[in-house]
């Protein structure tokens, strides 16, 4: 770790790439030039998830600059909620991050309930708080197979989808979607839980956690996933809050944050008893060993939440066309990949004025200039993996 | 059997065995490990459609790419680019050449089969360098340039490797190599012969890492690398070209187990002592039939264990895999040529 | 740590085989999707079925869809009247109720919008047509899936009742 002139620290590894990239121009005028070559990875690649590109300035296998090029797979979410009522906003949301798309409606909704002055029902506020840590469990569970992936491994995916079935099957049993549930209303909820479901969430559960430990002996405990991550990527603390990465990516730089504890929502986390997984190496291993661990604990939350569901209603009393009275309202979450929130601006009609999305992915990933300098080709995909973006979060 | 035939009809039988011994393998390794063993590893059944259990899946890809279209990036090196998988298909077949299935069943019998195997088995890297230089893709040209480096940093480990099982041997000849560990004793021990596993276990193991490097099987598989490179060198190949590629691939596999089962596991035979023969001229001629097929059983362990490694692991990085070659591999397998060295004075 | 400490990789060769020898015994977790078949759950949005004796062609659907894919037509006709002598009726009838499940986003808000009860899911899911036009279902197709609606599940304990 050494400070440059502008005051910016960066690590050993990046000052290097620095004078690499330095030495590569001084080179251009000399007679033994190596010519760099300008890499595209994506917008159609195995290893980006979606339509992101990477452009990256290779010396060899080295990396002297890289950036990424959003926008390929932009929907204009922003724009389309203008011209939406707030029940059919719900439904567009959801493709947001489309592997945990609960989890995109509930910060919306309380923005409009924000706004409204209503607070969802106890019972409403715990089955929500069990399907976005569904949700979320559903999202990293793919992840944690879609690294192996990345990494060369092949069997771990097969086994995450094999076992993220298992949690949506949940979703879809409460929702009617697999993917997209669009079950949450302002208010409340579409739907009270079909007879059963509690047993069939508990017996899930066991089978997520069994899936973690597999994921954890066949990929985590692997020395070859062990020296392909360990100490590749490094974000320190300063660097990572600098660049706004929020969610597992802060954590596993040593942030402690965590906005399900940090924050007063109307949502049941608070009655369950959990911790925040921090860990302070802020390497690709750490972030992944983070996500990891947090579904355990999302696993751990749905099985003391679903025991102690009060009984009652699951909808506050709300007029049949809802009307959101004027004002300005800011509601984030802790979400699959990372802080998402909603800013609101209602002009009293049936559908939002204007809609701000901020979502997690676009900040997590435009860390990737900085981190990608000096680093191997191998590495991008492995930290890239290991940030762990969702394409249409980035673009929306 | 063989003795009465004119000299032209047992080359045709040796030819025709030839590409039985390099295709047969290749298919069944397919269907068995590639459709059927990763499905199962992965809870799923794979390929169910086609024939019984799928068995015919193998036979419709190969109809489907043969159905399609001789494609050539623009910029491609056309004649390189058409001839490079070819040339890693040789390979294959010259490397079948020397490897003995039964004690008249073989391709080639010449003194220095071993040297020959592991000279001709580099041939290959000279197809993939051209695919991946000629097909004007920077991800080609990566995954060329990968495997020309790590093919040849992981023949020498191989060559270390198998000098521990010559100096056993004390011949190069895979046919003798066989015939000794089946006739030798261990400890004095006559009744398992010596496959040279027990006595080279280590060389074995060298090998074996160095023969899934050679395959660019998994914890290998920088060259191909689809969540990298997009495949590296095969990335612009398609049609019946890929399936060159695809088929040199998988004989590849079966070839070198092979020869790892000729080297180690006691090959084509089975312990002389068990049938009261003394050397090879006392063995009885139904090896010929037998022997094939102590070799296919001999060479699908060595595969399963190649693919098993291949379907659990994920992989290294360049410059690891090059450390791991020089750092780890090399070392240990001259310590074991010392140590058989002087073993083998010792006795 | 007492126990003793395998070697991560050997601990992954093990998951590998495990699976292996599991789905030798026991059987694949996938399903054979078109020899068997898997059945969604009762809440499951596969296909809008439409009853259409209670349609009255009120438009809230059609209106409320985010991407307006129910195509509606109607007018209105005198039926007899209830009464032996009372004045004849002005009923609304359906002459197009289309949805074109091409468009279709499954978000389920028509179902919920309607007030009188015409619109409901259905979890079948095999409608899949090679041409794109077919999709669009009328209101016969739509009154066919009528049968396969199933009865709303019962709710989990401390539930309100009587509430839809």
């Amino acid at each position: 770790m050494t400070a440059t002139t502008s005051g910016q620290v960066i690590s050993d590894r990046q000052q290097l790439a620095y004078i690499a990239s330095q030495a590569a121009d001084a080179r251009v005028n000399v007679e033994l030039e190596t010519e760099g070559m300008t890499l595209n990875i994506g917008p159609q690649h195995p290893a980006t998830h979606g339509t992101l590109r990477i452009i990256a300035r290779l010396d060899g296998e080295q990396v002297i600059w890289a950036e990424p090029s959003a926008g390929y797979m932009h929907r204009g979410y922003e724009k389309l909620t203008e011209v939406r009522s707030f029940p059919q906003v719900t439904a567009l949301i959801n493709r947001i991050d489309w592997l945990g798309s609960f989890a995109n409606e509930v910060p919306f909704i309380l923005a409009a309930e924000k706004l409204m002055g209503i607070e969802a029902p106890p019972r409403a506020q715990y089955i929500r708080t069990i399907l976005f840590e569904l949700s979320r469990i559903a999202n990293v569970t793919l992840f944690l197979g879609d690294l192996g992936v990345q990494l060369g491994a092949i069997t771990p995916v097969f086994f995450a989808f094999r076992d993220r079935e298992y949690a949506l099957n949940l979703i879809e049993a409460a929702t009617g979607g697999r993917f997209h549930p669009n079950f949450d209303r302002i208010g409340g909820l579409k739907d009270d839980l079909p007879k059963g479901w509690i047993d069939e969430a508990k017996a899930t559960m066991k089978k997520m956690k069994q899936f973690c430990d597999t994921i954890e002996d066949l990929l985590f405990g692997n020395e070859i996933f062990q020296i392909r991550t360990r100490g590749i990527g490094v974000i320190p603390k300063d660097v990572a809050m600098s660049y706004g990465l929020s969610g597992a990516n802060a954590r596993a730089s040593g942030i402690d944050w965590d906005l399900r504890r940090d924050q007063t929502l109307p949502m049941a986390w608070d009655k369950a008893d959990w911790k925040v997984i921090t860990h302070p190496a802020g390497d690709s291993f750490a972030r992944c060993w983070v996500r990891l661990q947090e579904t355990r604990e999302a696993c751990s939350i749905v099985e003391q939440l679903v025991d102690n569901i009060p009984a009652g209603p699951i909808m506050a009393k709300v007029p049949r066309i809802v009307k959101v009275p004027e004002g300005e309202a800011w509601v984030s979450t802790e979400n699959p990949l990372g802080e998402m929130g909603y800013y609101v601006v209602s002009k009293g009609d049936t559908g939002p004025f204007r809609v701000k999305i901020r979502s997690a992915s676009f900040n997590n990933i435009s860390i990737t200039p900085w981190l990608l300098k000096g680093v191997f080709v191998p590495d991008i995909i492995t930290i890239l993996a290991s940030l762990y973006f969702i394409l249409g979060d980035i673009d929306r | 059997m063989l003795a009465t035939l004119p000299y032209w009809g047992v080359s045709l039988i040796r030819i025709l065995g030839g590409i039985v011994a390099v295709l047969l393998p290749a298919g069944s390794i397919v269907y068995i490990f590639l459709f059927k063993m990763m499905s199962f590893m992965q809870s799923r059944l794979g390929p169910m459609e086609a024939g019984p259990y799928g068995s015919m899946q193998l036979f419709a890809e190969v109809g489907k790419w043969l159905q399609k279209e001789d494609l050539a990036p623009d910029g491609a090196d056309k004649r390189l680019f058409k001839m490079a998988p070819l040339i890693v298909l040789a390979s294959t077949f010259l490397l079948v050449a020397v490897v003995p299935f039964g004690p008249d069943a073989w391709f080639t019998n010449f003194e220095a089969g071993v040297f020959y195997a592991l000279a001709v088995s580099s041939v290959s890297v000279l197809g993939i360098l051209m695919a991946g230089w000629s097909s004007a893709n920077k991800y080609s040209l990566m995954g060329g340039l990968r495997a020309a480096g790590q093919l040849i940093a992981y023949e020498l480990p191989m060559v270390l490797a198998v000098i521990g099982v010559v100096i056993q041997a004390g011949t190069m000849n895979l046919q003798q190599i066989v015939v000794k560990q089946n006739n030798d004793k261990i400890f004095g021990l006559h009744f398992l012969g010596n496959p040279y596993i027990l006595t080279q276990f280590v060389g074995f193991i060298v090998f074996m890492i160095a023969v899934q490097a050679e395959l660019t099987q998994t914890p290998f598989d920088m060259p191909i690398a689809e969540s990298e490179l997009v495949s590296g060198y095969m990335t612009e190949y398609s049609g019946f070209r890929f399936l060159i590629f695809f088929i040199g691939e998988f004989a590849t596999a079966g070839v070198f187990a092979l020869i790892a089962s000729a080297l180690f596991l006691g090959g084509w035979g089975v312990p002389f002592s068990w049938f009261g023969w003394h050397n090879i001229g006392d063995v009885a001629n139904w090896m010929n039939v037998v022997g094939p097929l102590i070799m296919f059983v001999k060479m699908m362990i060595v595969v399963f264990l190649i693919m098993w490694v291949r379907f659990s692991f994920p992989r290294f990085r360049e410059d690891q895999l090059q450390r791991f070659a020089w750092k780890v591999l090399i070392p240990i397998a001259l310590a074991n040529i010392m140590l058989t060295a002087i073993l083998k004075v010792a006795f | 740590m007492a126990k003793p400490k395998v070697p991560g990789m050997f601990k992954g060769l093990g998951i590998t085989f495990n699976t292996l020898v599991d789905t030798l015994k026991n059987g694949a977790a996938t399903v054979q999707y078109p020899h068997e078949k898997e059945s969604p759950p009762v809440r499951a949005r596969g296909v809008i079925a439409l009853r259409e004796d209670n349609c009255t062609s009120c438009m809230l659907c059609a209106r409320s869809c985010p991407d307006w894919c129910i195509y509606i037509e109607g007018h209105k006709e005198l039926a007899p009247p209830r009464r032996a002598g009372g004045k004849p009726r002005g009923v609304n009838k359906l002459d197009r109720f289309d949805i074109d499940y091409a468009l279709c986003m499954y978000c389920g808000i028509c179902v919920e919008v309607c007030p009188f009860d015409a619109l409901f899911w259905s979890p079948e899911y095999e409608y899949s047509e090679p041409k794109i036009a077919d999709l669009l279902h009328d209101k016969t197709k739509l009154g066919e899936w009528m049968e396969t609606v199933p009865e709303a599940p019962e709710l989990e304990s401390g539930a309100l009742k009587g509430k839809k």
